[in-house]
């Protein structure tokens, strides 16, 4: 770790841009508390991920170049949002010019939790944290990065950000009784499936609830924003948090 | 009815759809906990995926196998290009008998070839045997899950239907006394039929027999009985070897009920003295979708169900809503090669979450299928309004400046409106969840202030 100063590029989802400053913020300072030297390439803009999935992939060519020109000469691009990384890793359009950089790229764009437990090597952080927490697992992250194992599968249970988290000082880690289940946001599912995404928000939020979560945290503020809509409206008080936030707050 | 004004519909009588969750997720649970206790269950389930890869290549000549191995045990083969020739065949066979009442064991092929309406239009009576099956037969409605037709119906409207259907007593819930009632009603029904049709679950191009699995013996009921035991067989179901069932079996029932094995698995591979055997292989819209390079291992599909039972989506919103044969997460990747445009909502009745994918036995990508057909169903059905507004979003994205001067507006106006007007019944995001507080400024603000 000593000699090891990557330069990493900070990729911020728009909607962490526009609606969660502050996790940027947490992701920015955390990284650079772990020895990374960390820039943020100006000019970021969505990543094409709301169009992909609603079925107009070959609409976000112009987006993806966009990223890939943005991005191509870093050591490491560093997101804390699971599923935009796993959007232009696996959904981002071919770009036949740049199709060497594209390459290239997929294999430097990480998930923030992946890139400390697997890239930094980090195998504890040392910190306090004195909160009942539970884990939102944001299913591209879970399933489609593999940032946890998942419940369908037979293997060695593991999870990245648990790894982090639980070593924390008083951070009491709560089991679910559907440890992986999705929350119902998925895009433009959220407002397309109207009626389905809130009652599976709901059945997701009543898990934490009946666990006594005072903190309901994840790695992906687009499901947090989901669930945390839901709570705010039915007056509940459990609070949010992206992992960021807590690791960046709890370490020193 | 699309898929979403279906699920709004299943969804208003709340408690129903809750204990409907909590009880597809009860066999979820036990599929999970069976599974993990087979050390070789991930590479089960790459065997599974390699052997019928290898079939879905070697289509064509393991089929020419199996219907000569068949011929040779003298088993009559039928050959169907689509749902109308086989519901003839059959019909052609029944009248060859004189035969004017049949059972039928579970097959998801004949309700996809709307076998049962074709023969009651030509004065057949036709008597589903599997207990679900029944049930829905009785009430008129097709199964709303493939492994568990009534899986829709609590015990209560399951009484008061056999109160009026078979006369057992009003009000009487208990399980096995209505088990009993059916039992003695269907028993006759197995007496009286000549012709007994099953499904097929696997067919083995080596020897040309083929194995029918069930819980409750009734194919087995059904096809001892009668003279002429019809086996109806998409021909997506072969395998190349007997050797191969052991994969195949292993993985079934512990997917589909979290069973170590069905009850009972009969092998069938030539008629007794005197009786008749008929195999109808349909096509039915397959090797159209084994055309489909990025649809046809889809076709791999062993009828499990696991994906139903674990999708978020369809225990939540119930078979029905999804309007097809198939429902479910594998019914969504199916149905839109047999009629895009009927079935264009359903790839969408999805959070791409993934999970149906990693139950799957034989490791289909069911959910990256459901991302690949809205590709392709933009293509051909994209409302203009959507399109219009996703050509819009990429003009933003792709330009910096743009997506700066579209997020301010959007801030500033998030900020700026009334609540009652960004709660407005249009706006579907804030009907039942606020949106977030809007902070003063945004990261990319932050930065350039703070990060000179």
């Amino acid at each position: 770790m000593e000699n090891f100063k990557p330069n990493v590029a900070l990729f911020i989802p728009c909607y962490v841009d526009q609606f969660y400053p502050k996790v940027g913020i947490a992701t920015l300072e955390l990284l650079e508390k772990l020895g990374c030297k960390v820039s943020f390439p100006a000019g970021q803009t969505c990543c094409g991920q709301p169009l992909a999935n609603a079925g107009y992939e070959r609409d976000t060519i112009g987006t993806t170049r966009h990223f890939v020109e943005l991005f191509r000469d870093f050591d490491y691009v560093v997101a804390p949002s699971g599923s935009c990384v796993l959007h232009v890793k696996e959904h981002s359009p071919r770009i036949p010019e740049l199709e060497q950089e594209q390459n290239d790229l997929h294999h430097k764009v990480f998930e923030l939790t992946e890139f400390i437990t697997d890239i930094l090597k980090v195998e504890r952080l040392e910190g306090r944290f004195q909160h009942r927490v539970g884990y939102h697992a944001s299913c591209h992250g879970q399933r489609g990065l593999r940032l946890a194992s998942s419940s369908e599968l037979n293997q060695i249970p593991f999870n990245k950000a648990r790894k982090l988290l639980g070593n924390l000082e008083g951070l009491d880690w709560v089991e679910l009784d559907r440890t992986d289940e999705c929350c119902g946001f998925g895009g433009t599912f959220a407002v397309t499936e109207e009626a389905l995404s809130i009652r599976m928000g709901k059945d997701r939020l009543e898990d934490h609830l009946h666990h006594q979560v005072e903190i309901i945290t994840g790695g992906d503020m687009s499901c947090i924003m989901h669930l945390e809509g839901i709570a705010t409206r039915e007056g509940q008080k459990i609070k949010f948090m992206h992992v960021a936030e807590i690791l960046n707050q709890a370490i020193t | 009815m699309s898929h979403p004004e279906n699920a709004t519909e299943f969804l208003k009588d709340q408690a129903k759809a809750k204990w409907h969750d909590e009880t597809l997720w009860f066999v979820r649970d036990k599929r999970d906990r069976i599974s993990k206790t087979i050390p070789e269950w991930e590479q089960l389930r790459d065997l599974a995926s390699q052997i019928k890869d290898n079939v879905l290549v070697n289509l064509a000549s393991y089929l020419e196998d199996f219907e000569r191995n068949a011929l040779q045990n003298g088993i009559k083969i039928h050959w169907a290009a689509d749902a109308e020739e086989h519901n003839q065949h059959v019909l052609r066979i029944l009248q060859e008998k004189n035969c004017k009442a049949i059972v039928k064991s579970k097959s998801i092929l004949t309700e996809e070839c709307h076998l049962n309406p074709y023969l009651e239009k030509e004065g057949i009576e036709v008597v589903d045997t599997d207990l679900g099956e029944r049930i829905v037969q009785f009430l008129n409605q097709p199964p709303s899950h493939i492994v568990l037709p009534a899986i829709h119906l609590k015990k209560g409207e399951i009484s008061d239907l056999f109160h009026e259907k078979l006369h057992t007593e009003k009000g009487n819930e208990d399980p096995y006394y209505l088990t009993q009632a059916a039992r003695i009603h269907l028993r006759e029904k197995f007496l009286g039929a000549k012709v007994a049709i099953t499904g097929v679950n696997f067919g083995i191009a080596e020897t040309g027999e083929f194995v029918v699995c069930t819980n409750e013996g009734n194919a087995d009921m059904g096809v001892h009985l009668a003279d002429v035991h019809i086996a109806c067989m998409g021909i997506e179901k072969i395998l190349p070897r007997r050797k191969d069932l052991g994969v195949f079996l292993r993985l079934l029932a512990r997917s589909a009920t979290g069973q170590p094995i069905t009850n009972y698995n009969s092998h069938f591979r030539s008629p007794s003295p005197g009786k008749e055997i008929h195999i109808v292989l349909v096509d039915n819209g397959r090797t159209a979708q084994l055309a489909r390079e990025k649809f046809k291992n889809s076709l791999k599909c062993i009828r499990c169900g696991a994906c139903m039972n674990t999708c978020p989506i369809y225990r939540r919103s119930g078979g029905f809503s999804y309007g097809s044969t198939v429902p479910g997460p594998i019914g969504s990747i199916l149905s839109p090669g047999l009629d895009m445009k009927k079935h264009s909502t359903l790839p969408f009745a999805s959070t791409l979450c993934g999970s149906c994918s990693d139950v799957c036995p034989v490791k289909i990508n069911i959910h990256e299928q459901l991302y690949e057909w809205r590709q392709e169903i933009t293509k051909t059905h994209g409302e203009f309004g959507k399109g219009l507004s996703m050509k819009l979003a990429n003009g933003i994205f792709k330009s910096p400046l743009a997506y700066k001067i579209s997020g301010n507006l959007m801030r500033a106006a998030l900020r700026a409106l009334p609540d009652s007007m960004i709660y407005h019944p249009l706006n579907t995001w804030g009907k039942s969840r606020n949106l977030p507080e809007t902070p003063t400024e945004t990261f990319q603000q932050w930065y350039k202030k703070n990060r000179p």
